[in-house]
């Protein structure tokens, strides 16, 4: 029986596996909502910015491991959702995203709402396909989630033409999938993987160097087993966090230019480092001339082009995070001897010392304004033990998260790591919460990067996504201050946001719920109040303006020369007047 | 150095410009690209010149072969191969000068496609230093136009026979 592309795109998606898929329609999609609208499978979620409904679709994914879906029109529709896609591109996200284009007979003669879709997200998607016959249209979505969800997973585009939907093809969906130009390599080389064995026994000061990849390979597991069996420590890249437990004894959390003192010093006076499934971001290597000057290196990846991009590798493994783990753990098994506590000792001692001597810290005056790392603490404190999915936004409250907020779990932080896009907090909150609509889903924002993607608030009501958005309220682009205090002599230009609405009543505008929490002891009860309510909630936190997040490695600086604390000589108080403008005189600016 | 790089795509709408959109987008340069489909109508054959230090081919030859419409990547020029360029050169000929640009065209062999009462076009095929000397020897003529198809090359085949098992066997490590 013939049907029409519409219905093809349905059942297609069924057979995937879908579940929820996020959309803002338009002239040309309209014949694929009309489908939608009359079934009961797919939970559409209508989003009320294309770049939400994209951002929904990363977090989906990021909490779930399965593709997230997004369906968006021609036109503007297509050039919003480019920041989502290529976001999903830089943290190597698997989301599909639909859009619409105009008749294939118009497509070219810049017709009302056109764009050139393919051109437009070929660099900052995995593959893109441009669908002009209907016959290929099940054959083309079949493609896209395979090539979405396997190798080193990714964005792809499938751009449906209006005539497409609503010509009429038979429905044959293929069972497997075979690309000619596209085979990853997901088991690594035998003897490469002995050769990371034999030296992982030689080395006397090894680093686990985790990333991304462990999570999007599922290999959480395997990493601990590594660790344990050989007790070395673990250093987290952002976008690892959760993959190996933040309270473990031998995490020793985030690396780069946010990092705890430890993980960068283990890093820079190590003899092995081993990454696995990371990218030598230049936000972890600092100066890469100066980069592990000491250490071998063995890079685990499924991506070739990964290995060797801007840091010598001296055993590179090609492969699949998890199985070249389990390969190397089966060697390691064999080898080890019971006594590596023991061995490992002198360097761990080193690690305790580095710990004691600069841990994470903050002072937070019980009288005195609230502290953002506070904030953070407390969120962490009260909510550790219901297993919370955190989201962020981009910016100095992401890094404060990554800090002090110790997740246990994989695929429970969602966060903007590679494009660092600000206003991606929020959506991916919320596709996650769509995911699991009974966990406990946290955001955490700043009130810069909130307000470029408030609009979801909306959508958080409407479809009943109760998830929780901790505003870090400090009227500033924090980050952007916190540069232009180190390096532009404090010249705060076009980083004070001057009047920012009052986000509770925005909250309510909405019909979502508002609590402001402004004062210390008022922390607790704040937080508890606001993970009582069922549905939605804002939580404006007015904090301390000038707190800067430390340790910090300034950009291109050395992996060891980390910067504790406010410089002396950091004129902060008199930084309100070079503001330029009449600054607020309300409680939350005393600097 | 220099490196001559033959790719095996996919012959459909867009694979050309993933080729190209790579190259531009990583500050990769091209010193010459030619594509044309090959006996399979599927498939295309694409020879792309370019330079760079080690690390930058590496990069290069894996970015390309990462492209989902990219089938094969050879590097050419890393053993013997043969190269050929084809160009063609409009040349403003005064009365006097007429006779010295046939010579030329002679001397490379060349041929002479159309001819005007003040111009040859002369097209001539060769590898990259053979079409560089035509063109310098016919500047000073004055060239009104040229046209250069951008390099395509093919690996050599061994020039002695197979010997079977001749090489010794690798030493077990």
């Amino acid at each position: 029986m013939q049907v029409t592309g519409a219905e093809i795109f349905l059942e297609a998606l069924k057979r995937e596996g879908v579940k929820t898929m996020f959309a803002l329609p338009g002239g040309v999609v309209l014949k694929i909502f009309d489908v939608l609208h009359q079934q009961k499978d797919i939970r559409v979620i209508l989003t009320r910015h294309e770049q939400g409904a994209g951002f929904m679709a990363v977090g989906y994914a990021k909490a779930t491991g399965k593709p997230g879906v997004a369906l968006i029109t021609s036109g503007p529709g297509m050039t919003n959702v480019i920041t989502s896609l290529a976001d999903a591109y830089m943290d190597s996200v698997p989301i599909v995203v639909f859009s619409g284009q105009v008749p294939t007979a118009l497509i070219g003669n810049d017709a009302f709402q056109e764009a050139d879709n393919i051109g437009l997200s070929r660099p900052c998607t995995k593959y893109n396909f441009l669908v002009k016959d209907v016959k290929d249209l099940a054959q083309t979505i079949k493609e896209a989630f395979y090539i979405a969800t396997t190798g080193r997973p990714g964005p792809v585009l499938v751009d449906i033409p209006k005539d497409i939907s609503m010509d009429k093809a038979e429905f044959h969906y293929p069972t497997s999938v075979s690309i000619r130009g596209y085979n990853p390599t997901y088991d690594g080389s035998k003897w490469k993987i002995k050769q990371a064995a034999d030296a992982i026994m030689k080395a006397k000061r090894p680093i686990l160097y985790v990333g991304g990849g462990v999570l999007l390979s599922g290999a959480s597991q395997e990493v601990r087993e590594l660790a344990e069996l050989t007790q070395v420590p673990v250093d987290m890249t952002l976008m690892a966090l959760g993959a190996f437990p933040g309270d473990h004894p031998l995490s020793l959390g985030m690396l780069g230019m946010h990092g705890t003192y430890v993980a960068n010093m283990a890093m820079h006076y190590s003899d092995l480092v081993i990454a696995v499934g990371a990218r030598f971001d230049d936000r972890v290597t600092g100066k890469v001339s100066e980069f592990c000057p000491k250490a071998k290196i063995i890079h685990i990846d499924i991506d070739p082009t990964s290995i060797r991009k801007n840091i010598h590798v001296d055993i590179p493994i090609v492969g699949d995070c998890k199985r070249v783990l389990i390969e190397l753990n089966n060697i390691l098994q064999a080898t080890v001897n019971g006594n590596q506590k023991e061995q490992r000792k002198p360097w761990w001692d080193q690690l305790n010392a580095w710990k004691e001597e600069h841990p994470l810290h903050y002072d937070q005056d019980p009288q005195g304004q609230i502290k953002p790392q506070f904030l953070i603490d407390r969120l962490y404190q009260l909510t550790t033990d219901r297993n919370p999915i955190l989201a962020t936004d981009v910016g100095q409250h992401q890094m404060w998260s990554a800090q002090f907020f110790k997740l246990k779990n994989p695929q429970s932080w969602l966060t903007s790591g590679g494009l660092g896009t600000m206003g991606f907090g929020l959506p991916a909150a919320m596709g996650a919460q769509a995911a699991f609509p009974d966990r406990l889903v946290l955001c955490v924002a700043g009130d810069g990067s909130i307000q470029m993607n408030t609009q979801e608030l909306a959508t958080a009501v409407v479809e009943q996504l109760p998830v929780k958005v901790f505003i870090i309220n400090n009227r500033f682009h924090g980050m952007v201050r916190q540069w232009q205090d180190l390096f532009y002599e404090g010249r705060y230009a076009s980083s004070y946001l001057g009047t920012v609405p009052d986000f509770v009543k925005l909250a309510e505008a909405y019909g979502a719920a508002g609590i402001r929490i402004a004062k210390v002891d008022e922390m607790d009860s704040g937080i508890r109040e606001a993970l009582s309510i069922d549905g939605p909630v804002v939580i404006d936190i007015p904090t301390y303006q000038f707190e800067n997040c430390y340790p910090m490695i300034p950009a291109g600086g050395c992996n060891h020369e980390m910067l504790l604390g406010d410089p002396p000589d950091l004129k902060k108080p008199n930084a309100m007047q070079r503001i330029g403008t009449q600054a607020d005189s309300d409680s939350v600016i005393t600097a | 150095m220099e490196h001559i790089i033959s790719l095996t795509l996919e012959n459909k709408f867009g694979s050309l410009s993933r080729v190209a959109g790579l190259f531009s987008g990583r500050g990769f340069n091209i010193e010459s690209l030619s594509v044309a489909p090959t006996l399979d109508p599927s498939v295309s054959m694409m020879t792309l010149v370019t330079k760079g230090d080690e690390p930058i081919i590496e990069q290069i030859m894996k970015q390309l072969n990462k492209l989902i419409d990219v089938i094969k990547v050879v590097d050419i020029s890393e053993s013997e191969f043969v190269e050929r360029e084809t160009a063609l050169i409009k040349v403003h000929t005064r009365p006097e000068d007429r006779a010295e640009a046939l010579r030329i065209a002679d001397i490379f062999r060349a041929n002479v496609l159309d001819s005007s009462p003040t111009s040859y076009t002369i097209e001539v095929t060769g590898d990259v230093r053979k079409v560089q000397a035509i063109i310098n020897l016919l500047q000073p003529l004055g060239i009104k136009e040229l046209v250069r198809t951008g390099r395509i090359a093919i690996g050599r085949e061994p020039t002695r026979p197979a010997q079977a098992q001749s090489r010794p066997l690798a030493k077990a490590n």
